[in-house]
């Protein structure tokens, strides 16, 4: 295996949780909610799919357990703030403190267990192609959801007509509800998805990435992902872009550290988002483009008047 | 925004804990902590040690402690908070909480500070800290003899002088056995990420190194190493449970005999100011079992290990090369704890550039 290969090996990896997590959360602010609680839901779906294993020994109900547990989890998120309408920011904050510390709590007893990691599916004739083979097709099961997920998404949102419904509620609840569309219920569903895909990250990073339990495992990404979102522009296919050139960077200078290049670490520490600020710069110079992906609603509570 | 979050969870943490009840009559001995006192590695060696603690002079004593602190101007507030709420003696237990820890000191003469891996003293602020060097000097002697490309890598954390000198005495160790012995270093400027510690030990790997060591407090990196079938060494516990036929050993921290003789000095009223620094000889640290290697291996650890804590042999003595080849040491001489403290260069046989 070649260092090119070893390097992008590490990069989907890295990258998988990133997209996965970013991809619930664009469709949960395409119906008009932002959740902060990216983190919490995230974490609480690492612990859940790592108990799972543990007791059942099975990695793929871990998975199941981690999107239960994510979804779950949001529920609690979009009763707050669509039922009882509460600033959405604030209780995205609280959902991600309270994530962390339940995470911790129910996690104690698994801390440094060694976990099972999930099995590659090798996908016949289709590995057997040089280089990219071994590297898109010799994978594990999460990758190919995030793949299909962000498809999916693309599909649904600009295809479907529940997603140019979905849509509607993000850029415009009043007019969405005087048309007769369920308002609270398209949230309630868009926050779930939301909650769902964010645990699914969650079990990438129990069972694949690091197949261990720890606190606070989740170390930042979540706030990276609701990041890729703003980056992305609310566009699906622009977070895989956005999430693999993060992972991209961020590991390449692992790499170029072990390789000895000789440039300040810090500075390499800091490539991956200098990289997104530029990425940002250059597709956020057309205003309307941004105006017109940006849902208008977003972050607004409604209270459906009659 | 992360930051923000910290700030929320510690201050919520804070008051939780100051309001509750506490005995007037039992000395108050309260505990900073930056990582999770079940982290494994760092955080759970001090836990370890509060609780022998608590075993020896609980009846003397109550301890509290506060855990996930980050560096920086939160610890300031979690340390005052503490420093308010009634704590006699305070233990801050990371190299980042020195400043922070300094400035409270100052501010409340009264009550007694411990900074452990700091180098800043005051009358009421003492500083601690264990030669965790004579263990990677050991680890650096194994390696050489483990490895068979005779390159190790090194996943780091922060470029402070506590991390320089464990990656110096690693090499030192393993030049003793192999003068041509090299070691790659990658910093992950963390010392908390499961997921960015195992890329770097993938970083490594994939770049040839057959054997690991790490200055970062999570076993992933443990498990990489597992994974590909290769040995490393723990850090800060024992990391067994993470690669039973991967860790070679690991460097324990055992810091409760050192609580316990500090806190019974500060309840006799005899507590000063010191910098102490002990090592293998005062059972500040200690090594894991010698695991997966041969036994001649084996028999060469522990004679090194028996050297080091008799006195007999110190890890950083001449002659010795800085990294661009001037002499550092000459023969038989060794080198004081200040240029230790202070550590900001290479020796020879880093394959990496220092961040300054």
């Amino acid at each position: 295996m070649g260092i090119f290969e070893a390097i992008l090996l590490t990069v989907i990896t890295a990258a998988t949780p990133l997209v996965l997590a970013a991809i619930g959360e664009l469709v949960t602010e395409r119906s008009g909610v932002l959740n902060l609680g990216v983190e919490g839901m995230m974490v609480m779906g690492a612990a859940c799919a790592f108990i799972a294993t543990q007791v059942t020994g099975s990695p793929y109900i871990g998975i199941l357990a981690g999107i239960a547990a994510g979804a779950l989890f949001s529920l609690l998120f979009g009763f707050l703030t669509l039922t009882l309408v509460a600033n959405q920011v604030a209780t995205g904050l609280a959902l991600t403190i309270l994530g962390l510390g339940l995470s911790s709590m129910i996690g104690e007893s698994y801390l440094r267990q060694s976990g099972i990691k999930l099995p590659q599916i090798v996908f016949p004739v289709l590995s057997d192609i040089p280089f990219l083979g071994a590297v898109l097709f010799k994978q594990d099961l999460i990758f190919y959801l995030s793949i299909a997920l962000v498809a999916g998404v693309n599909w649904f949102l600009f295809k479907s007509r529940a997603g140019l419904k979905l849509r509607s509620v993000g850029d415009s609840h009043a007019s969405a509800h005087a048309l007769g569309i369920n308002v609270i219920r398209t949230r309630y569903l868009a926050v779930m998805f939301g909650g769902a895909c964010a645990g699914l990250a969650g079990a990438q990073l129990s069972l694949v990435y690091t197949p261990q339990w720890a606190e606070n495992m989740s170390a930042g990404r979540g706030w990276i992902a609701l990041a890729l979102v703003v980056f992305a522009s609310w566009r699906p296919w622009r977070i895989v872009a956005g999430g693999y050139l993060f992972g991209a960077v961020s590991i390449s200078q692992l790499y170029a550290q072990a390789f000895g290049i000789g440039i300040p670490s810090q500075f390499l520490s800091a490539l991956p988002y200098l990289a997104t600020i530029i990425v940002l710069i250059l597709i956020s110079h057309n205003r309307r483009t941004t105006l017109i992906n940006t849902p208008a609603s977003l972050g607004k509570s409604f209270v459906p008047d009659r | 925004m992360k930051k923000l979050l910290f700030a929320l969870a510690t201050t919520a943490a804070v008051i939780g804990f100051s309001a509750g009840a506490y005995a007037a009559d039992k000395a108050k001995v309260c505990f900073v902590y930056v990582g999770s006192k079940t982290d494994g590695g760092w955080t759970q060696a001090h836990d370890i040690g509060r609780l022998e603690l608590e075993k020896a002079l609980g009846d003397k004593i109550e301890t509290q402690f506060l855990e996930n602190v980050p560096e920086g101007p939160d610890a300031e507030r979690a340390i005052e908070r503490l420093a308010r709420s009634g704590c006699g003696l305070i233990y801050t237990t990371s190299f980042g909480f020195m400043d922070p820890t300094v400035k409270i000191a100052a501010k409340f003469p009264d009550v007694k500070f411990e900074h452990a891996t700091g180098y800043k003293t005051a009358p009421n602020l003492a500083t601690y800290n264990s030669r965790f060097y004579e263990g990677r000097y050991i680890q650096g002697q194994i390696a050489a003899k483990i490895s068979q490309k005779g390159v190790a890598g090194y996943i780091a954390s922060f470029p402070i002088p506590e991390v320089v000198m464990g990656i110096n005495a690693f090499v030192t160790g393993a030049r003793s056995i192999n003068p041509d012995f090299k070691i790659k270093v990658v910093w992950a400027n963390t010392w908390f990420d499961p997921g960015k510690e195992a890329d770097a030990a993938k970083a490594l790997i994939d770049q040839g190194v057959d054997v690991l060591t790490q200055h970062t407090d999570t076993t992933a990196p443990m498990q990489v190493a597992a994974e590909r079938g290769i040995k490393a060494f723990g850090q800060a516990s024992d990391m067994i449970k993470a690669g039973p036929e991967t860790q070679l050993t690991a460097i324990v921290d055992t810091w409760g005999a050192y609580y316990i003789k500090r806190t019974q000095a500060f309840i006799d009223g005899k507590w000063e100011t010191t910098s102490s620094w002990d090592g293998l000889k005062d059972g500040i640290l200690t090594m894991a079992p010698y695991t997966n290697m041969p036994d001649d291996v084996k028999a060469m650890a522990q004679e090194t290990q028996k050297k080091i804590g008799s006195g007999e042999l110190k890890p950083f003595t001449g002659p010795l090369k800085k990294q661009d080849g001037s002499e550092w040491l000459a023969a038989g001489a060794s080198s004081d704890d200040g240029t230790l403290l202070g550590m900001n260069f290479y020796v020879e046989g880093v394959d990496d550039k220092l961040p300054q």
